[in-house]
Order: C-alpha cells, then sequence, then structure tokens
C-alpha cells in the first residue's frame, strides 16, 4: 500500500517488515526511516537478511507481514552486488549506460566516478573495480532520491575500497540524496555514513556509528573482529571527555540533524 | 538447364524459400536472447512440446500451426509459473519435461494412428509448405517482430539485470511473458521449417556464429538474421541439388558457417 508522504517526510517508511520462506523467518520485525540526504549502512553477520532487507525496501520481494512505504514517485537508483553479464552480450559501457535512461550524458557520468577512460570499454572485459564503478555510475547517472547500493565494494582490492566510500560520500553531496547501503567493511563503513543499522533477521541496534559501535549487541556480533577500532575511539573519547560527533574527524565533515532514533 | 528453369518456375520451392526466409529473419534476434539468458533448454521444452499441439490440433480438427502456437503458449505460460516457484534446479525441470513431452508426442501420433508423417515433424517439411502455411507463418513473424521491435530496450535492460531492470521500472514479468510468447510463436512456426528436433539449432547456432562478428545487441541480432536467412538458402540448395533433407541441411548450413567462424577467429587471434 502506498501513502502520500510529504518532501520533508522519510523516502522510505518500513514498519513491522518481516519475511517468511518456507517456514523459515528470514527477517522479522524490521521498522526504519530513511531520510532524505542520509547515508544508512546495514551490517550484519553473514545470512542476516541484509541482501534480503534491500530486496523488500526496493519491492523487490513482498513481506509477508508489515509494510513498506516509499514516497509516491521516488527515483531510485540501484547498485546491484554484481552484474554477471554473459559474455556473449556484446555490450559496451557507455551503451549500457544509456540504456532505458533518458538524456544521459556518457562522459559527465563516468566523470562522476572517476572512470572515463572505460567508456568504450567491453562490459564483460571489466575487472572486478572497474564494474563497481561503472555500476554506481548508472546508479548515480538517473539522478536518484535514493541510492541503494548492495555491497558496494565487492571485487574491489582494499587500496580502492575507501575510495568508493568517498565517491559515495561526494555522490550524496552531489545529487543530494539518500544513500542505503550493505556493507562488509566494517572499519570503512563506520568512518563513512551517518548511521548504521545492525541486524541479524531483526535490527540488533540502529544509531551513529559510534553509538552502535558500542551497543552490546553489536559487540556481541562483531566484537573480536572490530577491537582495535573500538578501543581506538573508546580510548580518544575517555581522554576528552568529549561525545559522539568526535568520531567524525577522518577528513570529511558530517552534518548530524534531527533525532537518529528510530 | 530446363531441369533448372522448371526449379525456377516451381511454386513450391519460392514457398520454401520464403517460408525458411521468415523464420530465419525472427529467429535471429530471438535466438540472441535464447543465447544471452541461457535459454536453450528451453526452446528445447518448448520445441519438443510442439507435436504434442500437433495431435491436439489433429483430434480438435484445429489447422496444424494455430495447434502448436495455441499449446505452445499455454506451455510457455506453465513454465513461467514453474520457473517462478523454483522448487526443482531449471535445467532438471526443462531437461524432465522437454523429453517427456517429446516421448508423449510421439507416443500419442501413434496410439491416435494420425495420418501425419511423423519424420516431416521432427525433421521439418520445408518443401511442402502451402500458400495458407505461408500465410500464417508471414503474420507470425510480423506479430514477433513489432513486438521485438516495440520491447528492445526493456528486453536489452531485463537480461543484462532482472532485479536492476525492475527498480529502474521495467515490467519484468510482462516482458518474461511477452518472450517466452514470442518463443511459443516461433517454434510454431519453424516446426514446419526444421521440425521440431532441431528448432533450437536454428535458434543458437546463427545467433552464437553472430556474436563474433558483432559489436553491439543490435549488430549481433541483424548478423544473426542474415546468417539464418544464408543458411536457409544454402540448405535449400543443397536440398534441391543432391536431394537432402531441407530442414537438417539447413541446420548443416549454419553449424558450417559457425564453424567457419570459430576457424577464421582462432587464427586472426
Amino acid at each position: 500500500m502506498e501513502f502520500s508522504l510529504s518532501s520533508t517526510e522519510p523516502l522510505i517508511r518500513a514498519q513491522g517488515l518481516g519475511l517468511e520462506l518456507d517456514g523459515r523467518q528470514l527477517l522479522r520485525d524490521i521498522s526504519l526511516e530513511l531520510q532524505p540526504a542520509e547515508i544508512v549502512t546495514i551490517i550484519g553477520p553473514n545470512g542476516a537478511g541484509k541482501t534480503t532487507l534491500l530486496r523488500l525496501l526496493l519491492g523487490l520481494t513482498r513481506p509477508t507481514s508489515g509494510s513498506v512505504q516509499r514516497r509516491p514517485g521516488l527515483k531510485l537508483g540501484y547498485m546491484p552486488q554484481r552484474l554477471q553479464i554473459d559474455a556473449t552480450m556484446p555490450m559496451t559501457v557507455d551503451r549500457f549506460l544509456q540504456l532505458g535512461i533518458e538524456g544521459v550524458k556518457v562522459s559527465d557520468a563516468l566523470a562522476r566516478v572517476g572512470a572515463n577512460q572505460l567508456a568504450g570499454a567491453r562490459l564483460a572485459d571489466l575487472s572486478g573495480g572497474e564494474m563497481q564503478r561503472v555500476l554506481l555510475a548508472r546508479a548515480a547517472a538517473r539522478r536518484p532520491q535514493l541510492l541503494v547500493l548492495d555491497e558496494p565494494t565487492q571485487g574491489v582490492d582494499v587500496g580502492g575500497q575507501s575510495e568508493v566510500y568517498q565517491l559515495i560520500a561526494q555522490l550524496r553531496e552531489e545529487l543530494r540524496c539518500g544513500v542505503l547501503l550493505v556493507s562488509h567493511d566494517l572499519h570503512l563503513v563506520m568512518a563513512a555514513t551517518d548511521h548504521v543499522l545492525c541486524i541479524n533477521q531483526h535490527i540488533c541496534c540502529f544509531g551513529h556509528p559510534e553509538q552502535v559501535s558500542r551497543d552490546p549487541a553489536y559487540l556481541e556480533l562483531f566484537g573480536d573482529k572490530v577491537a582495535p577500532y573500538t578501543h581506538q575511539h573508546n580510548h580518544h573519547h575517555d581522554l576528552s571527555g568529549e561525545v559522539v560527533d568526535d568520531c567524525c574527524d577522518h577528513g570529511h565533515k558530517h552534518e548530524h540533524k534531527g533525532n537518529p532514533e528510530p | 538447364m530446363n531441369d533448372f528453369s522448371q526449379l525456377i518456375h516451381s511454386q513450391f520451392l519460392w514457398y520454401a524459400l520464403g517460408a525458411g526466409l521468415l523464420v530465419a529473419l525472427v529467429s535471429g534476434p530471438l535466438g540472441c536472447f535464447a543465447v544471452w539468458r541461457r535459454m536453450a533448454y528451453f526452446g528445447d521444452t518448448l520445441a519438443h512440446s510442439a507435436l504434442l499441439g500437433v495431435t491436439l490440433g489433429f483430434v480438435l480438427h484445429i489447422q496444424p500451426t494455430l495447434a502448436v502456437g495455441a499449446s505452445s503458449c499455454v506451455l510457455a505460460l506453465l513454465l513461467v509459473y514453474l520457473q517462478r516457484r523454483q522448487h526443482l534446479s531449471v535445467d532438471t525441470l526443462l531437461g524432465i519435461l522437454s523429453h517427456s513431452m517429446l516421448a508423449l508426442g510421439i507416443v500419442t501420433v501413434s496410439v491416435l494412428d494420425i495420418n501425419v508423417d511423423l519424420l516431416s515433424l521432427l525433421l521439418g517439411d520445408l518443401l511442402a509448405v502451402s500458400s495458407q502455411d505461408l500465410l500464417l507463418m508471414a503474420a507470425a513473424a510480423v506479430v514477433i517482430a513489432l513486438l521485438l521491435m516495440w520491447l528492445w530496450p526493456r528486453l536489452l535492460a531485463f537480461t543484462l539485470h532482472e532485479e536492476l531492470a525492475a527498480v529502474e521500472g521495467v515490467p519484468v514479468e510482462k516482458v518474461r511473458l511477452a518472450l517466452m510468447l514470442m518463443l511459443a510463436l516461433l517454434i510454431a512456426i519453424a516446426m514446419k521449417v526444421v521440425g521440431v528436433l532441431l528448432i533450437t539449432a536454428l535458434l543458437i547456432i546463427p545467433a552464437a556464429t553472430a556474436r563474433r562478428l558483432s559489436h553491439t545487441p543490435e549488430q549481433m541480432a541483424a548478423f544473426a538474421a542474415l546468417i539464418g536467412c544464408i543458411a536457409v538458402i544454402m540448405g535449400l540448395t543443397a536440398s534441391v541439388l543432391w536431394d537432402t533433407p531441407a530442414g537438417p541441411s539447413i541446420v548443416l548450413a549454419a553449424g558450417l558457417m559457425f564453424l567457419a567462424g570459430q576457424l577464421i577467429h582462432g587464427e586472426r587471434s
């Protein structure tokens, strides 16, 4: 069902989302709101239902309980986890970017993700990292109000991963769009997102990265893996006596506005 | 020389050529989707079931091409539904269906003692195309061609990534259905040309041969149609000159072109 939401209202609002498949409860009781121009990152262990949640929010899968309301006419840019193009289809990057998008300028779209040199390349010949950039370029070329990215750094080497997150932050600034992404790169994500949604079939915790990384539910899931990061920040904050917002001196600024609580 | 001029004036040959070219023209672009989407097995299943359509048409007194068209469409819808449920591997499902349907078709043909030449159903009967056949084939080919042109960008987007296309507003289920129905129609008209056993070859081989020559999907579709037409002309010529069966000769010609393409490409790289 669609409700009319005004422009100050969330881009997507999910209430009590649940999905049951063959008697298995994949997701339960997920409620969240995605605000305009805000980066929200979904994290969680393998099998937590991260991609499933994306699919529900995008309307690709129908929930078995709860509801998703998208702002009417919401323009989505979607970057799938991977594009497994069959090598038998001759398709170049520029053609791919033009397919189904009205009036797109290929050079602009590629410049935005720093991939101009790929314009004439065949899609089937791209490396993992190049493909991710092209997919990101396509998602952004539609000038979406919400950019949905499923593991945008998959297949990207370690050096390129932080670049991808910088790119996402830039795109948010340029397009003034909301960003919803699924990620495994805990260290990088914590520095590059406004809010973190940690799920494991249900919502474990939600909030600013700093809040989440101290949340017992988060530590239970990821405690060992991210110990150095958490420790560093706790230590820093202990000394300064300051809280939360200090976490963001990684060279780019976030405006924390409004109330992050769901 | 006398034989030749007689041949030129024989209507059946022109009908055969017309029918073959019509089918090749639409099976080229459709075959590209069969190759891109790895639907060879799907095409096989539809084609193999066409025999059952013929027997149904016989029992109900319906023109064979129409009967096969209708039964293929029903089966295509059924397959779309079964695929969506995805409990069995699609390959397995199609493999079971494909050959069971073929067997069922052959058994019913013999049990009902239908007055048809089984071999011509299995391998085609191009030289027996009537003017009525030709008209029906032309109508179906026009429908397929119009649908292809209308849906082309959406078909491409759907083939590249179904979910991306869905998020971007392509009605993927409708596009999928349209593709299946186009294939079902093609099978109905291709049966006369190459027979139910060889239809998939006519879909796959020209498209696969065109792959090497093409830089865009449109080029590949056009080359596939062209290669199909050349195969029809070569096969038909062989059939007339050496009295070989027309359908298999066409497929063989396509196969030889594919082989030549591989060899030439192999030398270049």
